[in-house]
């Protein structure tokens, strides 16, 4: 048989809509999420949490709880004073950290913050201490308004840093000339994004487990970085990282929430070690809308200058981003908001870039780290601005985007604010967008449905942005932890079988089934034989988990080295037992076989020669069949879609129906079309809520007024429409495997794709769509005002 | 009535997944961690506690209920079904198929609560696929991470699967 022959009857698993392996896990109820951990003697802690905003703490009086039944103690500051403070650096001028007691010691910054532990048998009689237990405030006023904040330097929140801004910064390219010039028109506005909650669905549940014998702690956590928090740990507690062991079992969704250091977790785990007992706490979901971090609340006033066909000419951008009370730990409160500035300029030539961020402390919840991060509010202001613009001078939304979208053959293309873009499509994604049937069913659907009960409208938006991040770059402006890399093992046992293991850890992207189809076709085994671990720091000893769009890019690229380099060894062995050259040897799912003979072996056999057989193979053969690499992306991948969104207002209830959603959308190659279109279709999903429905809201008092999902509206079934997925893939040749990250995209693109719509289905009048979500009161207020004028 | 002392444990009868089962409980042990804690069967999934987010949702005398809105002592001489009880029915197994086949999981939390109201709608035997009517089932419960889109595909594919085959029989 002729070699090229073969080479094509090799089967491809990458590309394929190969079902999932942990499906069946899911499907029988039988998967392990932290809270469903129990283990002999477990105590349970309840938290006492200020219901102040900005308070100094008198006393907190706690004597009749402890004479319940079923109650161990209670823990104030006091008790866990040999605890280091939780700060998050950065290396950014200008930065002022924040330090954040484990457990509140003198002053409490936020409503839910820590002030006492109950360490009790169960979670019932917990609770009841906690009716028992009375904290005396000294109130102060509260800071909730982000401009005031930053202007007013008398009330502060943290009276160490002098001022409620821990971060300022500028950022300036090109010049100012073109304000001189006659043609030069320009829309403007001041938007706004309200503060959001991720709300997985699973709460934040952790559990610590001490060995008396070895002294070794593991923490069961619903985490999405295991690496960073076993690191984090080791230096709050003092302990050495090989005797504390995170493991993220089944996580039931992360979205950014669960990728963070948590107070809960280093309670849980300095506890366990203390009281010598596994201990746990499992959050409820009022305790997850007070404490895990929050998203956006920036303010962005905007400037797009063009000419008169519509050229594109600077941006001027100023954002104010409420980081809520403290700085967030890796990632610092700057994450969020100074992205925003970072990827205004979005993926359209704009010689001229001036842009100002500043980062202000409030006593709200901490923000962090949320799907999109930066981008969502970016692309929701620059793409308002984009049409607006279109508006002004009667052009075709299509046509204004296509007229200034960076062009492939300039690409790399270094943007105002620094980000460089790399190998995309951003037209192609627009053109196949307008080219679609979906366009013109849409078209369609618009102008036949024109009725006197609803406005109806269409909106799209265009967007890049920075995936699979490698170390050249920080995932957070400044962070000091590279994030740049990911190492993966692959080894094979005695038994022939092989076992991947990973530092990345899955919430539902499904990396244990794309992860094993990028091996697969590495080594040439089948992807349902492969056992993926992850999310273990005892098994994996260095990464830092998964967040970013980044654990198919550098985990599936570690995937692809270290698969290539255990193939090598592979086919030495099997060149010997085969009695050829390495060169004439194929291997077909687990079938090693030589091409100029009818020989072949099986991965047992190999494995038995290698590892048992004493005889068949030299001394010098018997290398253990193991590969470890690491794998550095150095920069960043550019993933680049365009959405186009159909929705229709009611015009007695103002509520905006979502009809039709489309995405096209390059994310480099495609692992797996079915999970790729999964992952759009819940980002598409979750920027549908940003867009209409969710809004966390704090009254003026600092107590958050949205703390149940009744208030708190996040979309089901019935506010979600179809969502249509086209694919083009541009590569990126320097990247190992030429993945690009892609679960973020589809958060990225909606909440703008809708605020354009709305925008186009109330075109008649005289109003702005420059908030967000785009509720029924917001839209009864704006109607009225548009409407008086 | 007589007064229930909330120190006092009282004794319940009732099947899980077809076994009959007597427990001694407080009184004030909600439905869904009893389900969890005491009897050990963790595929009940608990979310938000208040009702919404439908993870916690069980099958209680042959209807879908909330078991974090239940009291565990209500269950008394009553029938309950869980996610592990419908892992036994191989009816079901062209719907888990179908959720497979149509990636109508994520990170899987939601997943016993929608199999539970889906076996549930399907056993009504609906006379025809309607997606809005889907939709309509479905928004009791919430996922976070497909978009319902998997879901909603799945729940179609099964019900006009089982239409065909009945029309053909």
């Amino acid at each position: 048989m002729n070699k090229d022959k073969k080479i094509l009857m090799r089967p491809k698993y990458i590309g394929k809509p190969i079902e999932r392996f942990e499906d069946s896990k899911y499907l029988s109820g039988n998967a392990k999420y932290t809270s469903d951990i129990n283990i002999d003697k477990m105590l349970q802690l309840v938290f006492v949490r200020s219901d102040e905003s900005h308070a100094k703490i008198k006393y907190i009086e706690y004597k009749e709880a402890l004479k319940l039944e079923g109650i161990i103690d209670v823990l104030t500051f006091k008790d866990f004073s040999e605890l280091n403070q939780i700060t998050s650096p950065s290396r950014m001028s200008n930065y002022f950290a924040t330090y954040q007691d484990v457990v509140a010691k003198n002053k409490v910054r936020y409503v839910g913050e820590i002030i006492a532990v109950i360490v009790a048998k169960n979670r019932y009689v917990g609770e009841d201490a906690l009716e028992l237990i009375e904290v005396d405030y000294e109130s102060l006023d509260p800071v909730i308004d982000p401009e005031e904040a930053a202007s007013n330097n008398k009330i502060l929140l943290h009276e160490n840093i002098g001022s409620n801004v821990i971060l300022e910064r500028s950022f300036s390219h090109g010049t100012k000339d073109y304000i001189k010039s006659k043609n030069i028109k320009s829309v403007s506005g001041k938007f706004k994004l309200s503060r959001k909650s991720p709300i997985a669905i699973e709460n934040r549940c952790y559990l610590s487990d001490y060995d008396i014998g070895s002294g070794n702690i593991t923490l069961y956590s619903s985490t999405q970085i295991p690496g960073v928090i076993r690191d984090a740990l080791s230096k709050i507690l003092g302990i050495a990282g090989n005797k504390i062991n995170v493991k993220a079992l089944d996580v039931g969704g992360g979205f950014g929430g669960k990728g963070s250091l948590y107070p809960e977790e280093i309670i849980v785990t300095y506890l366990s070690k203390k009281l010598k007992k596994p201990i746990k706490w499992t959050s409820d979901r009022l305790e997850d809308f007070l404490t895990t971090s929050q998203a956006f609340e920036e303010i962005i006033e905007a400037k797009l200058f063009f000419d008169d066909d519509g050229k594109f000419i600077s941006l001027e951008g100023d954002v104010i981003g409420n980081i809520g009370a403290y700085s967030i730990f890796p990632w610092t409160g700057a994450l969020e908001p100074v992205q925003v500035i970072g990827f205004l300029p979005g993926p359209y030539d704009i010689k001229n870039f001036h842009g100002n961020v500043k980062c202000v402390v409030t006593s709200k919840s901490p923000t962090g780290p949320y799907r999109g991060v930066g981008r969502p509010a970016a692309v929701f202001v620059l793409e308002r601005l984009v049409d607006m613009a279109a508006k002004s001078i009667s052009m075709d939304p299509f046509t204004i985007r296509m007229k200034n979208l960076i062009d492939t053959k300039n690409l790399p293309y270094r943007i105002g604010s620094g980000i460089i873009w790399n190998d995309a499509g951003f037209k192609e994604c627009l053109e196949k967008s307008k080219n679609s049937n979906f366009f013109k069913e849409i078209i369609d659907i618009k102008n036949k449905k024109k009725c006197n009960r609803t406005w109806i409208g269409y909106g799209i938006s265009t967007y890049a942005e920075l995936t699979g991040i490698g170390s050249k770059i920080s995932v957070a402006p400044g962070m000091p932890i590279n994030t740049g890399s990911e190492t993966a093992t692959i080894e094979i046992d005695g038994t022939g079988s092989v076992s991947g293991i990973f530092a990345i850890a899955s919430h539902g992207q499904g990396l244990e089934t794309t992860l094993a189809q990028i091996i697969a076709d590495e080594i040439g085994i089948k992807p349902e034989d492969i056992k993926i671990t992850h999310g273990d720091t005892s098994k994996a000893k260095h990464g830092t988990g998964t967040y970013a769009s980044r654990s198919a890019v550098i985990g599936g690229g570690a995937a692809i080295k270290t698969a290539r380099v255990l193939r090598k060894k592979i086919l030495k062995v099997a060149a010997y037992l085969l009695e050829t050259d390495p060169n004439n040897i194929e291997i077909i799912d687990g079938i090693i076989s030589s091409l100029n003979t009818n020989k072949s072996i099986n991965f047992s056999e190999l494995a038995n020669s290698v590892y048992s057989d004493m005889e068949t193979l030299p001394v010098e053969l018997r290398d253990s069949l193991y590969a470890k690499e690491s794998y550095d992306p150095i920069f960043g991948a550019t993933t680049t879609a365009t959405h186009i969104a159909l929705v229709e207002i009611d015009k007695q209830t103002l509520k905006v129906k979502v009809l039709k959603y489309l995405v096209s959308e390059d994310c480099g190659k495609v692992i797996n079309p079915m999970i790729v279109d999964g992952q759009v279709h819940g980002g598409v999903a979750q920027g549908i809520g940003v867009a209409l429905l969710e809004k966390i809201n704090y009254d003026n008092q600092g107590q958050l007024t949205t703390a149940n999902l009744v208030d708190y509206k996040i979309p089901t079934a019935s506010e979600i429409p179809k969502i249509d997925v086209v694919h083009t893939e541009h590569f990126l040749p320097e990247n190992l495997g030429q993945f690009k990250g892609m679960g973020e995209g589809g958060t990225i693109g909606a909440p703008a794709a809708i605020a354009n719509a709305v925008a186009d289905a109330l075109s008649d009048y005289n109003i702005n769509i420059n908030e967000l979500p785009v509720n029924q009161e917001y839209l009864f207020q704006l109607l009225k005002n548009g409407e008086i004028r | 009535m007589p007064l229930i002392k909330s120190s006092e444990k009282i004794s319940v009868t009732f099947t899980l997944n077809g076994i009959k089962l007597s427990k001694n409980i407080y009184p004030r042990t909600l439905l869904s961690d009893f389900l969890r804690y005491s009897i050990g069967e963790t595929g009940t999934h608990v979310g938000c506690e208040h009702g919404i987010c439908g993870a916690c949702t069980i099958i209680f005398n042959g209807k879908p209920i909330r078991s974090c809105l239940m009291l565990a002592s209500q269950v008394n001489g009553h029938e309950l079904t869980t996610v592990e009880g419908i892992v036994k029915d191989k009816n079901l197994d062209d719907l888990r198929a179908a959720f497979k086949k149509h990636h109508a999981l994520q990170c899987g939390f939601c997943t016993s609560g929608f199999l539970i109201t889906i076996s549930s709608y399907l056993n009504e035997n609906p006379e025809y696929a309607d997606e809005k009517e889907i939709r309509k089932i479905l928004s009791g419960n919430v996922c976070r991470c497909t978009g319902y889109v998997g879901i909603v595909d799945a729940v179609l594919e099964v019900i006009k699967k089982r239409n065909e085959h009945k029309k053909n029989a």
